[in-house]
């Protein structure tokens, strides 16, 4: 009989799909590495992104990333800071996604840039004012915090120090969070952005996403140790996921009635909401219908409960891609009013909307950093033993 | 070693070496004549060559005269991109320091053609959201890019109301000796600043437009209250684009 | 005993191949510069600054807008451009490029930076 919290790691099927797994994770991530090669050794033209739209799919593929990363400790939080028992188990586990999740959104951020030898540069000149700069700390504070925070769970003498590292963990990642929804909220160029309402949305967003990441992950490391996920945990889990999906697009739906109201603003929400082709249809179909109201039905119903809690968190994550896409590449295919009142023209697509078409060099990247995130939790979860731990709930830390 | 200890030789033997060193000094220094100043270092000093750099009580600007900017004409924008090395493509990926924009306004019908460039503002968003400093404001105005330094994100690109930044989006060769630009890196509209650092006092396309004969770009100091740009703008009304958005460019445009 | 004669074998070896033995270690070859009598600097103390040097006028130039310095990049490019080529970096015997790929540093200057002088160049171009 298997003491609780402790597994028997390795027995021969799970060593020989571990091989098998990462095997496939490598494959998908030098792949990856290859597209970022290209990049970097042909220039961007390779890519769909030009002086039009200069952030493209690596940018939603990483943005995805670094807020589920941010969320997914919201599992541990529950847990640690919040003292809810049901949770607490499963604080290793998110603090292993996150980790991963970080890594390889980071990775796809910075392999994307100009000039990616030059990330030495961007960790020792720092423009203060600038949210790309506090991020670098934010993110390498993040991680090392994390880091932290696991090693509190981990080691039995310092499990009574996993409660302030649990609380250090969530003030940090709220205040990184709202950054990464500073960096679109600071811009005062864009009809997409330029709003404060965006921090508290990515906030909100990070939650859901995360917990969606987490089900899954959950839901595969069980699959792999032959173990069914504990129904009643998961059944409040579920709900929880419907709340936060409901809440994420309470604040998308305030974001886009209040840029209605704007008389200056009615062209571009026309744009991302009727008119612009690709946008409104990802939007409403992708993230609307397909990432929220279908996981919501799925979640919350009492005639669904127990059953499509994966379904409905690859869903979120579906709708996630595509309300980014939306909010990133859309944001930047409406012109510019740069005279309003007037219609324009130039060689320069002014007054024209972009088109972005994204490139396979593009997509391999963002695929290449996925694969990272999947190859560090494998690996992570081979070898040190990260299902639920019983014993951090009975100690009561 | 105190002089106690010294041996009999030791004093001969410093005396070698101070003297060995005296020459290997003199040898390396290629002649020393005194402390510190070699011949080298005299004879550029008999011809200073360097510039005294950016000051801080100018404001270099632009007043762009739309009436006198007839539609269809691109002399500034071909006079930039021979000056500065630029291909003069219009791909979606091809660089354009400047364009040429028809506006026209959709309620009175008035048209209007005019010359958009990066803007030099005095507060610039390009400069407050680059991570690593590259975008910068120089002490006179021009807001320039520090490709040593840049990292290639794009959130300059992002930050701009008036889509003033280009990427390179591959290698380029045959650069200018003056213009360096490379794969990699943003750039955009530097009013010339090679030309201004030697002293000449006109930025390509004003000069260009004013060799046609159309004089719709004026050049100059915003700060010298008696330069021909200061008194135009004190007498004819000129407005900056998205004015509402208060970052002070230093490009001013009469008649839209 | 033998490990001793051995050490002491290997480290005479490596002290003899240190000298300067002609023809024993390759050397780059640097072509001499088509200008000027004197570099502003001699060839030791540019040899081992010259990055900190150029790194320091980079700012000057870029930031503070000095040109012409003693330091300035496209004046070392009028005197170094090889004779043949007319330029700093264009084949293995050409000045920055011959010691670089020697010593197997990489440099992304002439990424941007045109490697010709500045006479040359302005013949060549569009």
């Amino acid at each position: 009989m298997d003491k609780p919290g402790f597994e028997r790691m390795d027995s021969p099927d799970r060593t020989r799909s571990f091989w098998v797994l990462a095997a496939i994770g490598a494959l998908v991530a030098a792949i990856g590495y290859g597209a970022a090669h290209t990049m970097e050794s042909h220039g961007h033209v390779v890519t769909g992104m030009n002086n039009q739209i200069v952030w493209g799919l690596p940018h939603v593929f990483a943005i995805f990333m670094i807020v589920a990363a941010s969320g997914v400790l919201n599992v541990a939080s529950v847990g640690s800071v919040f003292g809810e028992p049901a949770y607490k188990p499963h604080a290793p586990l998110a603090g292993l996604v996150s980790l991963a999740l970080l890594a390889g959104g980071l990775l796809v951020l910075m392999l994307d840039l100009g000039r990616p030898e030059r990330v030495i540069v961007a960790a020792t000149h720092y423009n203060f004012s600038s949210m790309f700069a506090w991020n670098v700390i934010l993110y390498s504070g993040l991680t090392a915090l994390v880091v932290v925070y696991l090693w509190t769970m981990f080691e039995r003498r310092f499990n009574h120090l996993s409660r302030p590292a649990g609380l250090a963990v969530l003030v940090w990642r709220f205040v990184l969070t709202s950054g990464t929804g500073s960096i679109f909220g600071f811009l005062v160029a864009r009809q997409a952005y330029q709003s404060a309402l965006l921090a508290p949305l990515f906030i909100v967003l990070s939650l859901g996403w995360g917990l969606a990441v987490f089900l899954i992950a959950q839901a595969a490391l069980h699959a792999w140790h032959a173990r069914v996920v504990d129904a009643p945990v998961q059944r409040r889990m579920a709900r929880l996921l419907g709340i936060l999906v409901a809440a994420g697009l309470y604040f998308v739906a305030v974001h886009h009635l209040t840029n209605l109201y704007f008389a200056r603003q009615g062209a571009f929400e026309a744009f991302i909401l009727r008119d612009g082709g690709v946008h409104p249809l990802l939007f409403w179909a992708g993230y609307v219908l397909l990432g929220s109201a279908v996981p919501m039905a799925l979640l919350l119903l009492p005639r669904f409960a127990g059953r499509g809690v994966l379904a409905a968190s690859a869903l979120v994550v579906l709708g996630a891609f595509a309300w980014l896409f939306v909010f990133i590449v859309g944001g930047q295919a409406f012109p510019l009013e740069i005279f309003p009142g007037h219609q324009v023209t130039s060689s320069f697509a002014d007054g024209a909307t972009a088109h972005y078409a994204p490139s396979l060099p593009e997509a391999l990247l963002g695929l290449g950093g996925v694969a990272v995130a999947f190859l560090l939790t494998l690996v992570g979860a081979h070898v040190l033993d990260f299902m639920p731990r019983e014993d951090l709930a009975a100690t009561g830390h | 070693m105190t002089a106690a200890t010294d041996k009999p030789e030791s004093s001969s033997r410093r005396a070698w070496l101070g003297s060995a060193a005296g020459v290997a000094a003199a040898g390396l220094g290629g002649a020393m004549l005194a402390p510190g100043i070699r011949l080298v270092e005299l004879a550029q000093a008999a011809t200073p060559a360097s510039t005294a750099g950016a000051s801080p009580k100018v404001r270099w600007g632009l007043l762009i005269d739309t009436t006198k900017c007839a539609g269809g004409c691109t002399d500034c924008v071909s006079a930039c991109n021979t000056e500065n090395g630029l291909n003069g493509g219009t791909r979606a990926t091809d660089a354009q320091w400047i364009r040429k924009v028809e506006i026209k306004q959709v309620r009175t019908g008035r048209s209007a053609s005019l010359p958009v460039m990066c803007q030099h503002c005095a507060e610039p968003p390009c400069v407050d959201v680059c991570p690593t400093g590259a975008s910068f404001k120089r002490a006179d105005g021009i807001v320039l890019v520090d490709r040593h330094t840049c990292i290639g994100c794009r959130y300059c690109m992002m930050a701009c109301p008036y889509k003033a930044r280009s990427f390179v989006h591959e290698d380029l060769r045959d650069q200018k000796p003056d213009v360096p630009r490379g794969k990699g890196c943003v750039e955009s509209c530097t009013l010339c600043v090679h030309r201004l650092d030697r002293g000449e006092r006109t930025t390509a396309c004003a000069e260009a437009c004013t060799k046609a004969g159309h004089g719709a770009i004026v050049f100059g100091d915003l700060n010298d209250e008696a330069s021909e740009i200061a008194r135009r703008v004190r007498e004819v009304s000129s407005t900056q684009l998205r004015a509402d958005l208060s970052l002070d460019p230093g490009v001013r445009y009469h008649g839209i | 005993m033998r490990q001793w004669l051995l050490m002491l074998g290997l480290l005479a070896s490596g002290l003899v191949s240190a000298a300067d033995e002609p023809g024993r270690t390759p050397r780059p070859v640097i072509e001499r510069a088509a200008q000027g009598a004197q570099c502003v600097a001699p060839a030791a103390e540019m040899r081992r600054n010259h990055m900190d040097l150029l790194k320091h006028q980079r700012d000057d130039t870029v930031r503070g807008g000095i040109r012409g310095a003693k330091y300035s990049l496209k004046d070392c490019i009028d005197c170094h451009a090889s004779k043949t080529t007319g330029s700093v970096a264009k084949t293995q015997d050409n000045f920055c490029v011959a010691c670089h790929s020697y010593a197997a540093v990489t440099i992304d200057c002439f990424e941007c930076h045109s490697a010709k002088p500045r006479s040359v160049a302005q013949q060549g171009s569009k």
